[in-house]
């Protein structure tokens, strides 16, 4: 489970995230939407330890980041946004690596790495330098090295940027399988068709703030959307008049 | 179409650095920029006092004055040359075949010659701004000395620009041709051994033919021999022989037209040239620019060999270490400097060696030891400028990569101890080898070698320390080439640091030291005063205070740090 309570990031007088209280439920699949710019990757880098809050608490599983951060950071394993990684070593060199930062090691890590490089189709480049990978393959290794630990939470930031779309599907199933057996997922994402097929909630973020939170029919019913699918409420909820100004423009 | 100038094709270079130095002001930049410019002006200073004095020297020199004064300068922009040679080389590799701008640039309308010409004015500022930096107090001099005037101000400038130009376009054609031939990344490893192996081979041979016996009287056969040498240009067909010759007949009323004709005319030629043979491989080059990333390794020796034997340190500090030490391994721009490391340890010791200390005479006791103590600072100056090189970088290296290791449980002191280590070490074995052989080859008394051994173990931690304390307050992120970190900012603040350190340390133990060779000169046994243990005493305390004190700022500012 996470929590989230009052969390508030200020870059001196700018406020990127404003008093967001959330709480995502242990065995869900939680998508966090928000244009450009609302403040989702800046959450989701508070949650994963990498980002100091202004203000408030995160707590994973009951550990609160800031006070123990070990512990929380023992459940969760995270994928970010942008893939950098170590480009001079192979994929198992760092995912070894990475299992090493979680404390473990020997015959069960090395079964492990070789599952999830079967899994993701990257066992015949196991022992090829990352330098010679390509996005979509960097991304498919972060998110091997986000699974290496066996967390209890995952929280990743927009994962199927540079995925192929049997790697989208594979991912889709691992999640929801994750999910199954009582793990957590926090997932931004900006593929709203995605989201509204795989989450089980969704909370929306504008301007750092949570402007709604719930389950589909839930958000439906708050905002009186009648049957509208998750793209228009979204468009209603941050302001989706450019969209329509957009289409104006296109015509002439 | 109407193509645009090479001002826009440039424009995100420029106003990068503008938003930069901005940034910088606003971020209270104003004590580093003080610190850079006391810097800048020390060493301008330096240079200026030194060549004003030789100059006026040689001017005072009748019939043979000028004929020295052209041959120093000659030398001097010679060596410039070479010196740019190989840093545009290096430069063009990055500009015109590994820069993020190039996708943009290649993919849009602007002609080759454009691009050609804004990327020769990019690699000559970024190549050639330290060299002519350390030219401005050269040509001052000169001026000063030979009373050139105000021209001289602006005449200067105009025949050294060419100096400038044709180097980057010899370096960016060297670079063309061999990315043509190898892909870029290849190109880059092959380049940095070949450039620190010429720089290594260089010194050492430099060291080797022993220049100070040139200064010897005895070495000449006759002045007219001399003179002959000195008429005779080192090449005719050099550029820094013509720039020498266009400076030196300026400034002595004569001026050369045939020199400053031959300067301008080969720059401009040397430029169409160069533009024409862009044109001609620039396209392949560019095409084998995108391939080529390394894809197999062999890295089973480190698991089996330093793996086995880090394995009592746990899972996460041994993966830690052993990633270190495969990163450093691997990338050829890091390992490569260790050539060079070498080639300075030979030169070092054989600089010792070549004291002339034992001539068959009594050898000289007060001399050795003097020279064993002082050499501390010197081998202290040596450690610091290696620890610049590969301890600083550590913390900024892993920039990129921090998102993992923030979000995961390893601890940070975890991060900060093995990087700590990792550095100090093979350090740790340097100082030593660099202490214990030296006293050896001066044969310094045991008394001698103790306070060296104990000395230099003790500053090899503090300087480490500081080295990583100061790589983590002033972390340079977004640098994607390791070399480029310690000639950062914070790599002077850390070299000055250092030097002060090692002052203290040396004036406190001087004390004890000064004492030891007094009642050995005086021929009367060591009397262990209270004095004495107290500065070797508070010397350790200072050292220990140098190691603790920026471990832990910089565990501090490393939780402060946000991605």
């Amino acid at each position: 489970m996470i929590q989230l309570f009052d969390l508030t990031k200020k870059y001196g007088t700018f406020t990127a995230v404003d008093r967001v209280t959330l709480t995502v439920p242990k065995g869900s699949l939680y998508g966090f939407l928000g244009p450009n710019g609302a403040g989702k990757t800046t959450t989701l880098r508070m949650i994963a330890g990498i980002l100091r809050p202004s203000a408030g608490r995160v707590l994973i599983g009951g550990d609160d980041v800031a006070t123990h951060p070990l512990a929380a950071k023992m459940r969760l394993g995270f994928i970010p946004d942008r893939p950098f990684v170590y480009d001079k070593l192979t994929g198992a060199e760092f995912l070894r690596f990475v299992a090493g930062l979680y404390g473990q090691e020997g015959q069960v890590v090395e079964r492990r790495i070789d599952e999830l490089l079967d899994v993701f189709e990257l066992a015949t480049w196991k022992n090829e330098l990352i330098e010679s990978y390509s996005h979509g393959m960097r991304q498919k290794l972060i998110i091997s090295s986000a699974l290496i630990h066996r967390p209890e939470v995952i929280v990743v930031d927009e994962p199927m940027v540079g995925l192929d779309p049997r790697a989208a599907r594979l991912l889709k199933d691992l999640f929801r399988g994750f999910v199954g057996r009582g793990g957590t997922v926090l997932m931004s994402t900006h593929t709203l068709e995605i989201a509204e097929a795989i989450c089980d909630r969704l909370a929306i973020i504008q301007g750092g703030r949570i402007v709604a939170a719930g389950a589909m029919p839930d958000l439906r019913r708050q905002h009186d959307a009648g049957d509208l699918g998750l793209e228009d409420l979204f468009l209603r909820l941050t302001g989706g008049t450019a969209a329509m100004e957009l289409k104006q423009v296109l015509e002439g | 179409m109407r193509q645009p100038g090479l001002v826009h094709v440039l424009t995100p270079k420029w106003r990068t650095a503008l938003t930069r130095a901005r940034q910088e002001r606003a971020s209270g930049g104003r004590g580093k920029a003080i610190t850079l410019a006391v810097v800048a002006v020390i060493f301008w200073a330096a240079v200026f006092g030194v060549l004003f004095r030789v100059l006026r020297y040689f001017k005072g020199t009748e019939e043979i004055g000028a004929l020295l004064a052209g041959k120093l300068l000659g030398l001097l922009l010679l060596s410039f040359a070479s010196i740019l040679v190989l840093s545009n080389v290096v430069t063009a590799l990055s500009s015109y075949f590994l820069a993020k701008d190039l996708d943009l640039l290649v993919s849009s309308p602007v002609d080759g010659l454009r691009l050609y010409l804004a990327k020769l004015l990019e690699t000559v500022i970024n190549s050639s701004w330290m060299v002519a930096l350390m030219a401005v107090p050269v040509f001052a001099a000169y001026g000063i000395v030979y009373k050139g005037g105000w021209l001289f101000a602006l005449y200067a400038p105009a025949i050294f620009l060419p100096s400038l130009l044709l180097p980057a376009v010899i370096g960016v054609a060297i670079t063309t041709v061999l990315v043509s031939v190898f892909p870029a990344r290849r190109t880059r490893d092959l380049l940095s051994i070949i450039a620190l192996g010429a720089a290594a081979g260089v010194i050492i041979l430099f060291r080797i033919i022993r220049p100070e016996q040139l200064a010897r009287p005895e070495g000449f056969r006759n002045l007219l021999d001399f003179v002959t040498v000195l008429r005779t240009p080192t090449s005719p067909f050099l550029p820094s022989e013509w720039v020498s010759q266009a400076v030196m007949t300026y400034l002595t009323g004569r001026l050369d037209w045939l020199s400053v004709f031959l300067v301008w005319s080969s720059a401009a030629a040397f430029v169409v040239l160069g533009a024409w043979l862009h044109g001609r491989l620039f396209p392949t080059a560019f095409t084998r620019a995108q391939e080529g990333a390394e894809r197999f390794v062999r890295g089973s020796v480190w698991d089996w060999s330093l793996g086995w034997l880090l394995r009592p340190l746990g899972a996460a500090r041994r993966e830690f270490i052993l990633k270190d030490l495969r990163l450093f391994f691997r990338d050829t721009t890091q390992w490569s400097q260790l050539i060079l490391l070498a080639a300075l340890l030979f030169v070092y010791l054989f600089n010792i060696r070549a004291l002339p200390l034992f001539r068959g005479e009594t050898v000289p006791f007060f001399l050795v030891s003097t020279i064993s103590f002082l050499n501390l600072g010197l081998a202290g100056f040596v450690l610091a400028s290696i620890a610049a090189r590969f301890i600083f970088p550590a913390v900024s290296l892993e920039g990129r990569q921090m998102w993992l290791l923030r979000s995961s449980p390893l601890d940070l002191r975890t991060l900060l101890w093995s990087k700590y280590w990792v550095g100090t070490i093979p350090l740790l074995v340097l100082a030593l080898l660099i202490t214990v052989l030296t006293n050896v080859l001066l044969k310094a008394t045991p008394f001698m070698m103790a306070v060296g051994v104990g000395t230099i173990i003790l500053l090899t931690l503090a300087i480490a320390a500081l080295a990583l304390g100061f790589g983590a307050l002033y972390p340079q992120f977004e640098t994607e080439n390791a070399a480029q970190i310690p000639t950062s900012f914070g790599g002077l603040v850390f070299m000055m640091a250092t030097i002060a350190l090692l002052a203290v340390v040396i004036v406190i133990e001087s004390v004890p030291v000064y004492r030891y060779l007094r009642a050995a000169f005086e021929q009367r046994p060591l009397e262990v005063t209270p004095l004495m243990v107290g500065a070797f005493a508070l010397a350790a305390l200072v050292c220990l205070a140098a190691t603790v004190i920026p471990l832990r700022i910089a565990l501090r500012k490393m939780e402060e740090f946000e991605f």
